[in-house]
């Protein structure tokens, strides 16, 4: 008994594995089809970014803030990766809609598969981001290791963030553009190319609301200051991760019968 | 023991305005008072059974409520009334293309297509080669699957379903794609399934093909059971004499049996 149940769990197991390796294939292949330069674009996209930014506010703040690029950088790889994990995942569970509709798979391993596309990206912009900040002259530290913890949760949080846009983006497609709208607000206030010590007290308790700038605090500390984060950095990222992400687990739950009514 | 048991399955719809208005009038309307939802039952108390080896013809007019329910048999859809119990695997052709992505190629699809169906890789790699020669699709494997004549993609898409020897295979109107020489060797090979123990629903407008391959018929009007009967030739007569309009559907005698 106990081992037919153990068959049919690996069995499941390696089902919606297959399923989600080929699921994250069809996405790259798509993403890239006929660009001369395939996923470089992933690349070059932040780097012209970050150079763009670079340019730009290097008058009003690099003289203040030491290893602006460094700095600019911290801010730029966190806000893009929520930004395009989550815009990217907003549509998945309409542009697979015929495939649900039709054939009985798990609804959230389209979501699944479309994050590992950008967490891949984004751990290759990681990559460059730490070849930077070795050209900024950031003293590396064993510290760095602690980047693991706000990566892990990040990814958690944009794949509950994605859940729950997918599963609103079927019922009101009104929300593709309220969330661009969003992103904007987002990415002035978190603090991405400034420093948030010029308001005042008060005002940057407000920061601290936002879970994006609180990962992009995250980075700083470590890389910038050398500094651990203080614990309840830690507690507010780890609970605002499992927050939306079992929310939108429970919106999935609840809501997957009703998917089909709206497509 | 049954391998599929259908009792008194309903399925409802969710119609009315929801789908086509965007957040805005959602709020004005839910505000007003005027947000309704209607409900639209697609299958109403459906009943039957089907031991091992059955093929079972479903007919019907359109929006008889037939695909909506090998939906729920699928798993696609829920019953919103009733249960539906089965046993081993199901493999389901419901949309020949579905699934399928043009971007990719031949080969690609296939194994996608498969993930889909819930195979395993070892599987998959396994079966491959079989797959392709049976859909005759051999010099195609590296072309892009927009590149496909329609036949040639349905001959794939019932390749990839039919090779595996489901427990219960699924066939949504089709076998009346393919050309007339695929036609027969896809008919063989699902005889050979069938011969094999697996139970087949099988929905088509071809009465021709029910008549010949079905020994049991379920027969759906607007939602409602009309008949379930082994009597498949009675069945099949009464209900073309009822497309003709000879017969009314209270007068059909073959909803006796078995009901």
């Amino acid at each position: 008994m106990l081992r037919q149940k153990i068959q049919t769990y690996t069995l499941k197991i390696k089902q919606n594995q297959f399923l989600f390796e080929e699921l994250v294939k069809r996405d790259f292949k798509k993403r890239y089809a006929r660009t001369a330069l395939g996923m470089l674009w992933s690349i070059l996209n932040p780097l012209l970014q970050l150079l763009i930014m670079r340019l730009v506010f290097t008058h009003f703040f690099a003289d203040r803030i030491p290893h602006y690029t460094t700095f600019l950088f911290s801010g730029m790889i966190v806000f893009n990766y929520f930004s395009e994990s989550t815009r990217e995942g907003m549509t998945t569970l309409i542009d697979n809609a015929p495939i649900f509709s039709k054939i009985n798979v798990p609804k959230y391993l389209f979501l699944f598969a479309k994050n590992a596309q950008s967490w891949i990206n984004f751990v290759l912009i990681l990559g460059i981001y730490f070849v930077f900040c070795a050209l900024d002259h950031v003293a590396f530290t064993w510290k760095f290791l602690m980047l693991i913890f706000p990566v892990v949760c990040l990814a958690v949080f944009n794949i509950g963030t994605g859940l729950v846009l997918s599963a609103l983006y079927i019922f009101f497609l009104d929300i593709k553009y309220f969330w661009g709208i969003f992103l904007q607000l987002l990415q002035y206030v978190s603090a991405l190319f400034y420093q948030i010590d010029t308001f005042s007290p008060a005002i940057q308790k407000l920061f601290y609301l936002n879970p994006i700038y609180l990962y992009i605090a995250y980075f700083r500390e470590i890389v910038l200051y050398g500094i651990i984060p203080s614990l309840t950095l830690h507690i507010a990222i780890l609970a605002e991760a499992l927050l939306v992400f079992f929310l939108g687990v429970w919106i999935y739950k609840k809501y997957n019968w009703e998917f089909l009514y709206y497509i | 023991m049954s391998i599929i048991e259908v009792h008194n399955v309903s399925i409802r719809y969710k119609k009315g305005n929801f789908k086509d208005i965007g957040l805005k009038d959602y709020i004005i309307r839910k505000i007003r008072g005027t947000y309704h939802v209607e409900d639209f039952w697609a299958d109403k108390d459906i009943n039957f059974s089907l031991e091992n080896g059955d093929m079972l013809g479903i007919i019907g007019t359109n929006g008889a409520g037939k695909s909506t329910l090998l939906k729920a048999i699928s798993g696609v859809m829920e019953p919103t009334h009733g249960y539906i119990r089965h046993e081993g695997r199901i493999s389901s052709l419901l949309e020949l293309t579905g699934g399928f992505d043009d971007a990719l190629t031949v080969r690609e699809n296939t194994f996608l297509r498969g993930a889909f169906l819930g195979y395993t890789r070892q599987f998959m790699n396994k079966k491959y080669d079989e797959i392709i020669q049976f859909a005759e699709l051999e010099e195609f494997q590296a072309h892009l699957f927009s590149q496909l004549s329609s036949g040639m993609k349905s001959r794939l898409a019932f390749s990839v379903a039919s090779l595996i020897r489901p427990d219960i295979l699924i066939l949504d109107e089709v076998l009346s794609v393919g050309d007339g020489a695929f036609r027969k060797k896809s008919e063989a090979k699902m005889m050979e399934i069938i011969r094999g123990g697996a139970t087949t629903l099988l929905v088509s407008h071809s009465l021709d093909q029910v008549r010949s391959l079905c020994n049991k018929i379920l027969w759906l009007n607007k939602g409602q059971q009309i008949a379930f009967t082994k009597n498949v030739r009675e069945a099949c007569d009464q209900y073309e004499a009822f497309l003709d309009g000879n017969l009314d559907i209270s007068e059909v005698t073959a909803r006796k049996e078995l009901n």
